[in-house]
């Protein structure tokens, strides 16, 4: 399964294109697409492109998690530094 | 140090302007982010995992009071209280908000700093000798010079769009701070055997993924033609440097295909024709620009002490750090002071806005003012009175700066890595806070002595892991970190590119490797020799035995 992820435009922040077609910081809540749904996805991400900084694909488990071969890069995206757990959204999610 | 004069800061305030409205029209949808893309480069904004990051330049890494305060408000207004120290002498925040960076230039450009020149296809920001203007070693200030580069090189309209980045360092003292060897052009000033000072002129050094020593294309320039050769080199680079393939673009590729040799000949043939067309400044502006660079009026003082002696006596960690983190001043009864951006188990590079703020107070009180940025990520206070250490260590200890380290095997250099870079393959910062906990102990890293470990999370090197004596290159394989050893690189003036110890190791096996080649030197280790002497002297095998000898 795929999900449509990009930065934010205005503060670059990471975020996921949601059921309601809308954009969520939450990995969980995001849209799932399999195949050309997934590609039909990104291309209207991509059509959108006064919201974000470029948007691409990535590879989600059922339960939403990253998976496939960008899993680290992707979980370090969804949570923050593992360095500083203090920072991006596992220091919300924590707090 | 230098100040910016009316065409300076008219320059600097009309860039930050022309910023603004280019934000404006990209948040409205007028640009998009292809047109944007390279206008933020231009300005030091980059796009990383978790959001931008703002790359500050910090020219040849000499900063005052005033503008190290101003990055600590800086990175606690618009950032997330802190800022990373990187290998090319700037700063950079990782958080800032597209919306807020014109704001930032503005309070930047309020002190004198922008965001000129850290990025993009251009002549970089110049780097240079850390302990430049303070240290007894150098023939004389390289500063200057640095200066001519900057105001040269700054929004050159031949040199705006090079095939590639293209950077530049400069240093004036035997032993080398600056890496000249592994820069795009590294300039040793020195005195020849008629006694007149000019530059060794070396080309076309680098790391990343095709790692060269640079080449000597000119023994001796005189001091006088430095623009002019500058920009003969950098006219054939941007004639005939690739610019099909963005891997083969520096220069580095273009000295090495066409010979050093060949390569010379092509820069004097251009330099012959433009050497006496007043691209080189004229006398006056050499003075001027001198004269913003002259020695500050130290005090006289006798070389030695009484008060640092006895507390140095009285106080067995501050004697330490004294032996560790301070070196030779040129001027009797001062010390430069090294500040460790490495405390043991941190973030190399890292500093939060307290500590900003806590190092801009000492230096106003007892370094005339004046901090440096070094290339391997720590500070440097360069003018302080012996009499004055024990305050400043006490005061560096307050604010968790004091770490006796430099040189040794925790100073580790570190690229921000996967962390929080779009390049990395791999994570460096968690490696070289596990190396720093495992060598944690100061008596034991001050008997290992001068063992430089540098790390970077992909094959762009940023993190200089081709000149670590133990460097260490994140990969990815298969979705998983794995990590390269090389060994016996430098990048000091004995520069050498380290050598491949084997196949890749795990992120848990890689600590103990180190740990492991640093038993190696300790067993077979000669006199005084430092890890890279013994390495020398022994060649690879018996390290390579020890970190693949049956686990």
């Amino acid at each position: 399964m795929k999900a449509v992820t990009a930065n934010r435009l205005e503060d670059g922040v990471v975020v996921y294109l949601s059921n309601d077609n809308d954009w969520t910081s939450d990995l969980t809540k995001a849209a799932r697409f399999e195949n050309d749904d997934a590609k039909a996805a990104l291309a209207g991400a991509e059509a959108r492109a006064g919201e974000h900084a470029g948007a691409y694909l990535i590879e989600v488990s059922d339960a939403g998690a990253p998976s496939g071969r960008e899993t680290l890069r992707e979980t370090i995206r969804k949570d923050g530094p593992t360095v500083r757990l203090d920072l991006g959204y596992q220091a919300e999610a924590s707090s | 140090m230098y100040r910016y004069d009316e065409f300076d800061a008219t320059m600097v305030a009309e860039r930050v302007a022309q910023f603004r409205g280019q934000v404006a029209r990209r948040l409205s949808g007028e640009l998009t982010e292809d047109q944007f893309k390279p206008l933020r480069l231009m300005n030091g904004l980059y796009l990383q995992l978790h959001a931008y990051m703002l790359r500050v330049a910090v020219p040849y890494g000499t900063m005052s009071s005033k503008q190290m305060r101003r990055l600590g408000e800086v990175a606690r207004k618009y950032d997330r209280g802190y800022g990373h120290f990187t290998t090319r002498q700037n700063i950079q925040y990782n958080w800032p908000a597209l919306v807020d960076v014109p704001d930032i230039l503005d309070d930047l450009a309020d002190v004198e700093m922008h965001a000129i020149q850290t990025s993009g296809n251009c002549i970089r920001n110049v780097t240079s000798d850390q302990y430049a203007g303070a240290t007894a070693e150098e023939i004389e200030d390289p500063r200057p010079y640095c200066e001519m580069i900057r105001q040269w090189s700054t929004f050159h309209p031949e040199f705006s769009f090079l095939p590639r980045k293209f950077k530049i360092a400069v240093t004036a003292a035997e032993h080398d701070r600056a890496a000249v060897k592994v820069h795009d052009i590294g300039l040793r000033l020195y005195r020849n055997d008629e006694g007149e000072t000019g530059f060794e002129v070396i080309v076309g050094g680098g790391l990343g993924r095709t790692p060269y020593v640079g080449h000597t294309i000119r023994k001796f320039l005189p001091k006088k033609y430095l623009l002019s050769y500058l920009e003969a080199i950098l006219r054939v680079y941007n004639l005939e440097g690739r610019r099909d393939n963005m891997y083969k673009a520096r220069i580095k590729i273009l000295v090495n295909s066409e010979g050093a040799e060949k390569f010379a000949e092509m820069v004097e043939d251009e330099w012959a024709q433009i050497k006496d067309k007043d691209i080189d400044l004229p006398r006056e502006e050499i003075a001027r620009i001198n004269d913003y660079f002259a020695a500050p009026a130290f005090e006289k003082l006798s070389e030695e002490s009484a008060a640092l002696e006895e507390k140095k006596a009285a106080d067995k960690d501050f004697a330490r750090w004294v032996r560790a983190n301070t070196a030779a001043h040129k001027a009797p009864g001062y010390a430069i002071v090294n500040i460790s951006l490495k405390p043991i188990g941190g973030i190399p590079g890292d500093i939060s806005d307290v500590q900003m703020e806590a190092v801009a107070d000492i230096a106003e009180k007892y370094s005339l003012d004046e901090i440096r940025a070094t290339h391997e990520q720590n500070l440097v206070l360069p003018h302080v009175k012996k009499e004055d250490l024990y305050t400043v260590y006490s005061a560096l200890k307050d604010a968790d700066l004091a770490t006796a380290n430099i040189g040794m095997v925790s100073d580790i250099i570190a690229c921000p890595g996967l962390d929080y870079c779009s390049l990395a393959n791999a994570r460096s910062i968690p490696i070289a806070q596990r190396i720093s906990e495992r060598f944690a102990d100061l008596d034991s890293q001050e008997e290992l002595g001068e063992i430089k470990i540098k790390i970077s999370g992909c094959i762009n090197a940023c993190g200089h892991h081709h000149v670590g004596h133990i460097g260490i290159l994140g990969v990815d394989k298969k979705g998983e970190e794995f990590y390269q050893v090389t060994l016996g690189g430098s990048g000091a003036e004995d520069a050498a590119l380290g050598e491949i110890a084997g196949r890749g190791l795990s992120s848990d096996q890689v600590v103990d490797a180190v740990e492991k080649l640093v038993g190696v030197y300790r067993e077979r280790r000669q006199d005084n020799e430092r890890f890279l002497d013994t390495y020398r002297r022994l060649g690879a095998e018996p390290f390579k035995e020890a970190l693949y000898e049956a686990a």
